[in-house]
């Protein structure tokens, strides 16, 4: 077969069998589609070749269970429809983004959105439509530049505008880490009040999305827990993202704001359409217990509301869950004020267990509510190894994780 | 509106500066320009029927010869001067020819620099302050600079630009304080001396990390454009600070993104002890420039007017045409790099003190002067006694302030005081109580 794409595999030479063909055909379609699955971006003439070679391959009827890919690991819980905000629409996590975006560059004239193809719209659709709506000026591209970009941000905001800098992915934040840490954070302090970056907030997309690998899939939020000055947080839906959202971008200090990008459209609710906020440093208690407080953020969240049923369910074991919501500041009040309750505390995340922030929850509860704990503090949390591709089943703390852990805590 | 500005940015091109060191032609200088005027959203419209390069990503011709550009590191780009080293002005049509009592002005205050310096480096070597950085002959960059700007716009800095400061107004006892973090400090006693900051005199507040600035003042640059309030933004760094990531990425932006910035690059010879042909093997700084789309020039930093016109004729542009400039000013680092640090390990004595007798920002201005007779050496005498003097007194004044109240160590991380180190700060003055005797709470505020 006589090839016009670019790809050697198709050299009349190598091609030696129809299966051959739907190998490589496989291998173009996952290179192709690896970083542009959740956009759902065509993938052009690759998409519908690989298609049809899919389709006249034999392997393709005989895939198995376990070479299809696997499920998403939670089951999203929508909020419920909030009333207090005014009129809502329905709304995924990526659109409820766009929303609060919306709202800011209509209601603050300084405000300005800047990162990486921000202006067609972005790699995960957050920014659609803004560039047209309000101008180049105030919806731009920069350079391909993390450092370049947090550094802008913070000048934008130093000299009194808005700015919203968008990380492309959060496992692509670290360049820009001595402007966060060394600056960002420090600004007003260093200067004795006379400057401040409060005007700077810092997207970015966040956490396991199911073939992520080790650069698509990292939750930094424990880097930033460690310095002073900044405050870093993490919704779990539509409706949570769009308040603290605007509650960052109106806060006075620089904000990080982590989205978990699995949820982008799998999470949907109904969003209300105008402005409004939602508390920062201030954790939710989504359904009240009493014999074990679940503390997690972002999807996690989902994972431990399945886990509170399944607990209920099998154990009777009755579940307090908080969405921490602001790593940093976090809401220490709220988390004690639960395990002096409950007498048990279980905290997951999908970052490594080592010095992840389930570490430092943990330490203060055990300073704060020692004599109230019944059972050491359970943290399920990922391994200590960067985030595997092929194994991210085993690696992530899944339900069946948590509630072995609760198992273990109720019977310590 | 790109149209506009790409046409007078053709008129203003510094042909010479760019030439030399991208070896292009001027009449394919003229065709770059001449193709961002046309650029839209996209590059030229695809045309393949031509022999042209199609190619997004660059505009020039073909060439059938194999042939590497040279870097022109021998006679790169040249040193703009007004003034010879005796300070005789060399070609009259560059002379500013600013009134008396603006160079006296420049004189007076470069050499108030100079007498703070000696006093605050001997404060240091007495155990009086606990740091300290002079600015040994680089006075003529910072006051050149200085004067050239408006006082409204954005000065960001590294750590070697007191005069700019002190140019624009701020007084020597908030110097003193600072230096020795005293309760009179803006700052809040929370850094090291020589981190100067002013809100009204808009110098923000210097930090440690090195050309973290660079790309700051691009944003502050671009947000200062949108208010369209004709104000400009200015960026300091040495040229070793240049060789930062942050250095690049802060170019890049500011002309990608057509900020009206000047980037001020004080090429002193060494970083710490590195000299600059350890620091980079082109033709410095200047000619990076040209790399990133941006103007550039290298001025001599000695010749306070050479410096004085290079950034007055930056600033009008960059504000004019939004796009950034780079200016390299040449000069000779004659202190070591601070009070941590002896050159003498490094390089002789014979090579300072030739830029300290021979090429002097300082003595070349006062030769003008003199020879204008707007100077004498009975002024010179009673000058030098006289900030001497005023100098001392802030010195005096400085040392008897007690330090700030320890409240503030705790204060400021957020613009507001969060539960948990409120909690923090009722432990620690709980403990100091218990153990007051062990913490110098004489020293400082109430």
């Amino acid at each position: 077969m006589k090839s016009g794409g670019p790809f050697p595999l198709f050299t009349s030479a190598t091609v030696s069998s129809v299966s051959d063909m739907a190998t490589a055909a496989r291998f173009l379609l996952r290179r192709a589609n690896s970083k542009l699955a959740l956009t759902g971006v065509a993938t052009g003439s690759h998409g519908s070749l690989g298609a049809t070679l899919l389709k006249v391959s034999p392997i393709f009827s005989s895939w198995t269970e376990t070479q299809r890919r696997h499920a998403a690991h939670f089951t999203y819980h929508p909020d419920p429809v909030p009333t207090q905000y005014g009129p809502t629409q329905k709304m995924n996590l990526f659109q409820s983004v766009t929303s609060a975006l919306d709202n800011t560059l209509a209601s603050d004239p300084t405000a300005v959105i800047f990162g990486e193809d921000v202006a067609f719209g972005g790699v995960f659709r957050c920014t659609v439509g803004l560039r047209d709506k309000y101008g180049k000026d105030r919806v731009f591209n920069t350079p391909l530049c993390e450092q370049g970009i947090v550094g802008f941000g913070i000048g934008v905001a130093v000299a009194g505008a808005t700015a919203i800098a968008e990380i492309q992915f959060a496992d692509y934040i670290f360049p820009a880490f001595d402007q966060i840490v060394n600056e960002a954070a420090k600004y007003r302090y260093r200067s004795g009040n006379l400057f401040d970056c409060g005007n700077l907030t810092i997207r970015a997309p966040w956490g396991c999305v199911g073939h992520g690998s080790l650069y698509h899939s990292q939750s930094p939020e424990a880097f930033f827990a460690h310095c002073p000055g900044l405050k870093v947080v993490i919704p779990r839906g539509p409706v949570q993202a769009k308040g603290l959202l605007l509650s960052c971008i109106a806060d006075n200090n620089p904000c990080i704001f982590f989205e978990p990008k699995i949820l982008y459209r799998a999470a949907v609710e109904q969003v209300p359409v105008e402005l409004y906020t939602i508390p920062l440093s201030q954790a939710e208690v989504l359904q009240e217990g009493s014999d074990i407080t679940l503390v997690a953020w972002g999807t996690q969240i989902h994972v431990m509301r399945e886990v509170a049923d399944m607990a209920q369910e099998k154990l009777g074991v009755s579940c307090e869950v908080i969405d921490l919501q602001t790593i940093l500041p976090w809401d220490i009040e709220a988390v004690c004020k639960s395990v002096v309750k409950t007498g048990r505390l279980l905290v997951s995340h999908e970052a490594p267990i080592t010095g992840g922030f389930a570490a430092e929850i943990s330490s203060t509860v055990q300073e704060e509510c020692f004599l109230n704990l019944e059972a050491p503090i359970a943290r399920v949390c990922g391994y200590d190894t960067p985030f595997p591709h092929i194994f991210e089943p085993f690696y992530i703390p899944d339900k069946w994780k948590c509630f072995d852990a609760i198992k273990r805590m109720i019977n310590y | 509106m790109a149209a506009v500005r790409g046409m007078s940015r053709m008129y203003g091109l510094c042909f010479q500066a760019v030439r030399q060191t991208a070896g292009l032609k001027a009449s394919r200088l003229l065709q770059y320009r001449a193709f961002r005027v046309t650029a839209m959203h996209r590059q030229q419209p695809f045309d393949s029927s031509l022999e042209k390069p199609q190619f997004p990503g660059a505009s020039a011709e073909f060439v059938d010869q194999l042939e590497f550009i040279q870097p022109n590191v021998i006679s790169g780009i040249p040193v703009y001067r007004v003034m010879d080293r005796q300070g005789n002005i060399i070609n009259p049509s560059q002379d500013p020819q600013l009134s008396k009592e603006t160079v006296l002005n420049f004189y007076q205050t470069m050499t108030l620099l100079n007498t703070m310096d000696r006093i605050l480096y001997e404060s240091q070597r007495q155990g009086r302050i606990s740091f300290y950085m002079t600015n040994y002959g680089e006075e003529g960059t910072h006051i050149g600079s200085a004067a050239a700007l408006d006082p409204n716009d954005l000065v960001f800095g590294q750590y070697r630009e007191a005069g700019v400061l002190m140019y624009r107004g701020f007084p020597l006892d908030l110097f003193m304080a600072q230096c020795y973090a005293n309760a009179d400090d803006l700052g809040k006693g929370r850094q090291m001396p020589v981190h100067y900051g002013s809100k009204d005199l808009n110098f923000v507040t210097i930090s440690s990390p090195l050309a973290t600035q660079i790309p700051q003042a691009a944003g502050a640059a671009y947000a200062v454009k949108r208010e369209n309030k004709n104000r400009a933004v200015i960026c300091y760094f040495g040229e070793g600070a240049a060789s930062e990531g942050d250095a690049h990425a802060g170019f890049n932006f500011s002309a990608t993104l057509e900020c009206p910035l000047i980037f001020f690059c004080r090429n002193n010879g060494y970083a710490i002890s590195t000299p600059t042909n350890e620091q980079y093997r082109g033709d410095g700084i200047a000619a990076r420039g040209p790399g990133y789309g941006m103007l550039s020039i290298r001025v001599d930093g000695n010749d306070v007017f050479a410096v004085y016109n290079a950034t007055k004729e930056a600033r009008r542009r960059a504000v004019a045409e939004n796009q950034p400039f780079l200016i390299e000013a040449m000069t000779y680092r004659i202190g070591h790099h601070s009070t941590s640090d002896d050159s003498s390990a490094y390089r002789s004595v014979d090579e300072v003190n030739y830029w300290d007798k021979q090429d002097h920002p300082i003595s070349r201005l006062r030769h003008y002067m003199m020879a204008r007779d707007w100077w004498s050496e009975d002024d010179e005498r009673s000058w030098r006694k006289q900030s001497r003097k005023t100098v001392m007194e802030a010195f005096e004044r400085a040392e008897r302030r007690l330090k700030p109240n320890p409240e503030l160590l705790f204060t400021d991380v957020y613009q507001e005081m969060t539960p948990s180190l409120d909690k923090q700060r009722q432990a620690l003055w709980r403990h100091v109580q218990q153990y007051k005797e062990h913490y110098p709470l004489d020293l400082y505020d109430k």
